[in-house]
């Protein structure tokens, strides 16, 4: 062993070290920011609550801002405490329970879909790479359809899902067609930061593949792809809670039940009654998305430790 | 194999337009003939703008020609790229980030089909001819300037190919490691015996370097001066010989003459 090995590797094990202490600091300050976030929102209930107990009037709150009172904002101990209890008259099982059942469920639908909406991605990219005049015929079509209304195509998605896919070796069930509606919000970023990152390849490595008389798959597998892999963890962070999103839309708007939309679409219709369930829920759909990005991020840093490269800077 | 009295390129009465017919229309090299004897190392210099690059474009088939013809190893431009007769490396190293040193030189010999052992002791033995042998699982990254040019040599020379094309590798480095690569790379064509094409704008880089330099000039760029330099095996007191200087101010003055009469 030269001495030269052992100072890249004592750099390689400071860096990791440090990698750890970001993480660390990462998570300490989210829960810090978390706690003061729970308190301005009690801070402010209560400056809304003197405001009424001194019968005066502050011309903001209550018109600009949201009103204090306890079915606007319920009680942050309230809906903490929601947590623990059951939702159902007939059933011990607490809130957390449903939230996290629901949440596995959406996960599932997100997770497929952001795999085929990855796939799909990728494949427009290499299709839009072939030549300048598929990627300008091709690319308006790409942005008008996500301009589309989620609302319009969900029920539409989910119908022709159950009736027109029979002959699938496998039993089509209406999840799946949430899956397709998280795939179709999934695909753009990775298409449009796919093509981005696959075109970022080195010019003068472009050319040393030309002169090794290199074939076009070569190229794209050797160089294009590999050099595009920053952008596209950068895309995977916002398609995946693009995933969380479509897919909670997807599910009210196409009327399926057993995840997290159908959970927000029911506790929204009782909302007088509990409102503190939806803001519980709420916040459950919101870990979800947190989790999802967190799950990216890591692949993120374990790949491009692997080839020592930073992450791109969103 | 190397035969001092065949052509290992031919090229005869070459231009090159680019943007054709446009109102921006560039007269890159006009009317350029030169041949290149197999195991030579000639230089192409002169100022920006000169189309030293186009030239070894050209011959690296890298772009076509607008008109004239031109051979390599007697084939076409295009043939001899396909058959893998060139070995190139550029002012940037090109290198990938992502694979390590062993695995960028490994580069050329995968896409070529080697099997991995085959391509595992040539990249060594690469590595140890551009002394980085140690380096192989290092990433571009951990390198210096210098190392990261001879980690490009040693790649562009992994596949055997005939001709090295080198468009300004040094340009980026500092003197000192400059200087140093110069000697280095003279070794290891003297070791290889390889046709080389070398695109400078340093006169003693040249005139070190070459048996030949190629004076270029521009607008429209063409060949003005051909002036062989025989200084006999290089060495570090090379650089301080009187010849050495002769040849220096040689090219100096064709440089000098083109520009007065541009």
């Amino acid at each position: 062993m030269t001495n030269r090995d052992d100072a890249a590797r004592a750099i390689r094990k400071h860096e990791r070290t440090e990698a750890t202490r970001r993480t660390v600091r990462r998570v300490v300050v989210f829960v810090a920011f978390l706690i003061v976030l729970a308190l301005a929102y009690t801070g402010y209930k209560a400056f809304g609550r003197s405001l009424d107990d001194a019968q005066t009037d502050w011309p903001i709150v209550g018109r600009v801002l949201p009103r204090t009172d306890d079915l606007t904002m319920p009680p942050m101990t309230d809906i903490i405490a929601e947590f623990g209890q059951p939702p159902q008259r007939n059933s011990d099982k607490p809130l957390a329970a449903f939230i996290a059942e629901a949440a596995l469920f959406t996960f599932r639908e997100a997770a497929l879909g952001f795999f085929f909406g990855v796939i799909l991605g990728l494949g427009i990219a290499v299709l839009l790479l072939r030549s300048k005049w598929i990627e300008q015929g091709v690319t308006p079509y790409l942005v008008a359809s996500q301009t589309v209304p989620l609302v319009a195509i969900a029920p539409i998605v989910v119908i022709w899902g159950s009736t027109s896919l029979g002959w699938l070796p496998f039993e089509w069930t209406n999840w799946m067609s949430v899956s397709i509606i998280a795939a179709y919000l999934t695909f753009f970023p990775v298409a449009m930061n796919g093509i981005k990152g696959l075109q970022s390849a080195d010019p003068a490595a472009m050319e040393l593949m030309r002169s090794y008389a290199a074939s076009r798959r070569q190229t794209l597998v050797k160089l294009q792809l590999p050099a595009s892999v920053p952008y596209l963890f950068a895309a995977f962070k916002i398609a995946a809670t693009a995933a969380i999103v479509g897919a909670i839309v997807g599910e009210i708007s196409g009327g399926v039940s057993g995840g997290l939309g159908r959970l927000i679409l029911d506790f929204a219709s009782r909302y007088t009654t509990g409102p503190s369930r939806l803001y519980a829920t709420v916040i459950g759909a919101a870990f979800l998305g947190l989790l999802a990005i967190g799950l990216v991020t890591s692949a993120e840093y374990f790949v491009l430790s692997k080839r020592r490269e930073e992450p791109l800077a969103l | 194999m190397t035969d001092p009295d065949r052509c290992a390129v031919e090229i005869s009465n070459v231009s090159k337009v680019f943007n054709h017919g446009r109102p921006n229309e560039v007269h890159a090299l006009e009317d350029v003939s030169l041949t290149i004897d197999e195991g030579s190392f000639v230089s192409l210099i002169g100022p920006s703008g000169c189309g030293k690059s186009t030239l070894l474009r050209l011959i690296g088939a890298l772009t076509h020609p607008t008109k004239g013809d031109m051979s390599v190893n007697g084939k076409t431009a295009n043939q001899a790229r396909l058959d893998r007769d060139y070995g190139m490396a550029f002012q940037t190293s090109g290198l990938f980030k992502w694979r390590s040193v062993t695995e960028n030189v490994e580069l050329p010999l995968q896409l070529m089909g080697w099997s991995k052992t085959e391509r595992k002791d040539r990249a060594a033995e690469m590595l140890d001819l551009v002394k980085l042998g140690e380096f192989g699982d290092h990433h571009p990254h951990e390198l210096s300037g210098g190392m990261r040019q001879r980690v490009a040599i040693a790649r562009a020379l992994s596949f055997r190919p005939s001709l090295l094309l080198m468009d300004e590798p040094f340009g980026a480095l500092d003197e000192m490691t400059r200087e140093h690569m110069q000697t280095e790379l003279l070794d290891i064509w003297a070791k290889t015996g390889k046709t080389i094409v070398f695109v400078t704008h340093s006169i003693p880089e040249a005139v070190f370097l070459s048996q030949r330099v190629i004076v270029m000039s521009p607008r429209p760029g063409r060949i003005s001066s051909d002036i062989p330099v025989d200084l006999g095996k290089r060495a570090f007191e090379t650089r301080e010989a009187p010849a050495f200087f002769e040849r220096v101010t040689e090219v100096r003055e064709a440089l000098r003459f083109e520009e007065s009469s541009a």
